[in-house]
């Protein structure tokens, strides 16, 4: 057993000042490079901007809040992706589920509950999120049932998902478009009124900073506590800084991007008051961006720090060893999709109130840009690995390709549909070039 | 069959058949195990000792026959149901996901939990650190996925989950079949002591020297039938190669 060939670890052997910097840190390496990768498209779409159009509109408030809120509901789905893909399972269906259930979401709450409730009723909203909520854990529950108990292959279960919801969200309101939502329920999609403000962003962002610290010194507690190699003090630091840096930086840019005039003459009118000339009333964090990091948050929750998240890699990292642990691998299969549908039901929350609508085009091709979210994230299609943060990050790359296509006059959707497929296919190659060298 | 063992039985499987499609694989196999015994399960490649003794893991469940412990008859349906009594196995695959650390492997499925019902990672790995020191003091790899270990510290993981549970019944199918000298000669010592502390042992073994070095009697199986069960030091090695290769057992064990 005592493997004599084995030398304990060298710390500092053959690493530079990087190496040792990562180590301190304990960095993902991938992870630096998905944020450098972000930062090259956006720097990239603002320069092009600048260059050749006069106008370098990408890195503006604006753009990065409107960014914000069209990642929101890819991230989520995203989130949900990693884990279905980490069990060397695969989702094709969830751009229809979230058509599935923005469309009856839309139904619910605009033609049945107005007769039932009246049109209006503050319970309206609450009751159609929920119901989309379960819509979509239902139909997740019955395509993991069919993978798990009946071994039919995912690709082929939800395949026939994609069809079969996408032909369902039609007839359900025989094509027509269902408008406008509930006004409460529109608040979820964001936009001015669906934002929390400047006020209760820097709330938020307190928040987050003292998650932060909490965070690194409990950290640092409880590698004490058991006598583990403590980080050095500056990388604690470091950690600490870059965490609640970036929560500051982002707050300072969604405060930094003010109300429309049109908005802010409503809003003053609605008050019965004259527009004030110096009026500033910024955005704040959308409800979707709150919501994403919500559930990124409670999902990176489930993946590290619950047995279901241990069973999650251990299922991805061998199946077989898996179940001989005890683990009941088929009910780990039918929680993970159902959860999945949950978290396509939640998009199709926000998709349908960002639209104020619901429509038969709601998720079209979504089931592409999260898979590809969550692999361009660093989630390996053999299974067995991959992460909630980097699937969020993922998601903001690709969003970030669209909206930058669009912003340097490639708004056509075959060049977008280019770029994004382009993309994927050398993400999922320095992947295994990356893989190979760790090796 | 002459029998140094007295009173109960800590495991006895009865009878047991099982099937695959048509085949039997084992076929009316009745073996025991009593505390403190190393039993050899011998036998060709084919010959039934693996699903023989995944019925008692809780891998497969057999068609017929019954699994008494200590005297008692009970129900393995599954694995979570062998681990409950305290029956641990090391598998020939040695079934460890090698995207995992050590400490997370050796507690898959009954992972530590604080009282918010979270994972205590920081425990886990100290709780490891304690194992490790004494299976394998020179292992330090544990912030590292098992994919990344050798071949014996990757044994030394899968013996560490099946030690650390205080197991009363060890099932290990082939556990040096990876290993170089200077390792199989630790597992032997393992062996040893883990029988010295009462523990029954069944052994998957090819290595007839093994067997005739480390278990007391030796259960012999060809094409999913017992051929017969033998006291080891009542027979030669010659003996036991002719119950597995003829099926024929020595006349003065019968």
């Amino acid at each position: 057993m005592t493997d004599t060939t084995h030398q304990p670890q060298a710390p500092g052997k053959e690493d530079g000042l990087i190496g040792r910097f990562l180590r301190a840190t304990e960095l993902d390496p991938r992870l630096i490079g998905m944020v450098g990768a972000l930062f090259l498209i956006w720097i990239g779409f603002h320069a092009y901007g600048a260059l050749f159009l006069g106008d370098g509109s990408f890195l503006t408030p604006r753009n990065l809040w409107n960014l914000s809120v069209q990642t929101a509901s890819i991230g989520i789905m995203a989130t949900g992706m990693v884990l279905v893909i980490i069990t060397r399972n695969i989702d094709l269906s969830v751009g229809s589920i979230l058509g599935v259930t923005g469309m009856y979401m839309g139904l619910l709450q605009v033609e049945w509950l107005p007769q039932l409730l009246g049109l209006g009723h503050p319970a309206i909203w609450v009751i159609t999120v929920i119901f989309g909520l379960l819509l979509g854990a239902l139909i997740g529950a019955i395509q993991g049932g069919m993978i798990a108990y009946l071994s039919i292959p995912s690709f082929i279960v939800t395949l026939g998902g994609l069809l079969i919801w996408r032909g369902v969200a039609f007839l359900a309101a025989d094509g027509r478009t269902i408008s406008p939502v509930d006004p409460t329920f529109a608040l979820i999609g964001g936009g001015p009124y669906g934002a929390i403000g400047a006020t209760g962003s820097w709330i938020v962002c307190a928040l987050g900073c003292a998650g932060v610290i909490w965070l690194v010194m409990n950290g640092r507690k409880n590698r004490r506590l058991h006598g583990f190699a403590l980080r050095p003090a500056w990388a604690e630091w470091f950690m600490g800084l870059l965490g609640c840096g970036f929560i500051i930086g982002a707050t300072l840019v969604v405060n930094a991007y003010p109300w429309p005039k049109g908005i802010l003459q409503q809003y003053y009118q609605s008050l019965g008051q004259e527009v004030p000339e110096d009026a500033f009333i910024a955005h704040g964090f959308a409800y979707p961006v709150l919501i994403l990091a919500v559930v990124g948050i409670l999902m990176t929750i489930l993946m590290t720090r619950t047995r279901f998240g241990r069973y999650v890699f251990a299922i991805g990292g061998n199946p077989e060893a898996a179940a001989l642990s005890g683990i009941n691998t088929r009910a780990m299969t039918v929680k993970i999709f159902t959860l999945m549908g949950g978290l396509a039901g939640l998009a199709g929350v926000i998709a349908s109130a960002r639209l104020n609508s619901a429509t038969n085009a709601l998720g079209d091709l979504d089931e592409l840009y999260v898979i590809a979210a969550a692999v361009v994230g660093g989630t390996s299609l053999a299974g067995g690995v991959g992460t909630i943060y980097g699937a969020i990050i993922g998601a903001l790359v690709l969003v970030s390709l669209q909206t930058g296509m669009v912003l340097i006059g490639f708004g056509d959707g075959s060049y977008r549909k280019i770029v994004i497929g382009a993309a994927l296919v050398i993400a999922v190659w320095l992947d295994i070039v990356y893989r190979k060298r760790i090796k | 069959m002459t029998n140094p063992n007295r009173g109960t039985p800590l495991v006895e499987m009865r009878d047991i058949s099982i099937s695959f499609g048509g085949i039997k694989a084992v076929d009316h196999v009745t073996v025991d195990l009593y505390p403190g015994e190393v039993v050899g399960l011998l036998g060709h490649n084919g010959a039934g000792k693996s699903t023989l003794i995944k019925c008692l893991s809780g891998a497969y469940q057999p068609d017929t026959g019954d699994i008494y412990i200590n005297g008692e008859r009970v129900e393995i349906n599954n694995p979570r149901d062998a681990r409950s009594q305290n029956i641990e196995t090391i598998y020939q695959t040695l079934a460890l996901a090698d995207n995992l650390d050590a400490a997370s492997n050796l507690f898959l499925g009954r992972e530590i939990v604080n009282s918010f019902g979270f994972v205590d990672e920081t425990k886990m790995e100290a709780e490891t650190r304690k194992i490790m020191a004494r299976l394998n003091p020179n292992f330090r790899k544990f912030n590292v996925p098992v994919s990344a270990l050798s071949g014996g510290q990757r044994q030394s993981v899968a013996i560490a989950r099946a030690v650390y549970f205080n197991a009363k019944i060890l099932i290990m199918d082939e556990p040096t079949a990876a290993l170089g000298p200077h390792e199989t000669q630790m597992v032997s010592e393992l062996i040893q002591e883990l029988k010295a502390q009462g523990l029954g042992i069944f052994l998957i073994e090819h290595d007839i020297h093994n067997v005739m070095k480390l278990c007391d009697r030796a259960s012999v199986m060809k094409n999913g039938q017992l051929v017969g069960t033998v006291n080891v030091n009542e027979v030669t090695d010659e003996d036991i190669l002719g119950m597995i290769i003829l099926g024929k057992k020595p006349a003065k064990a019968a």
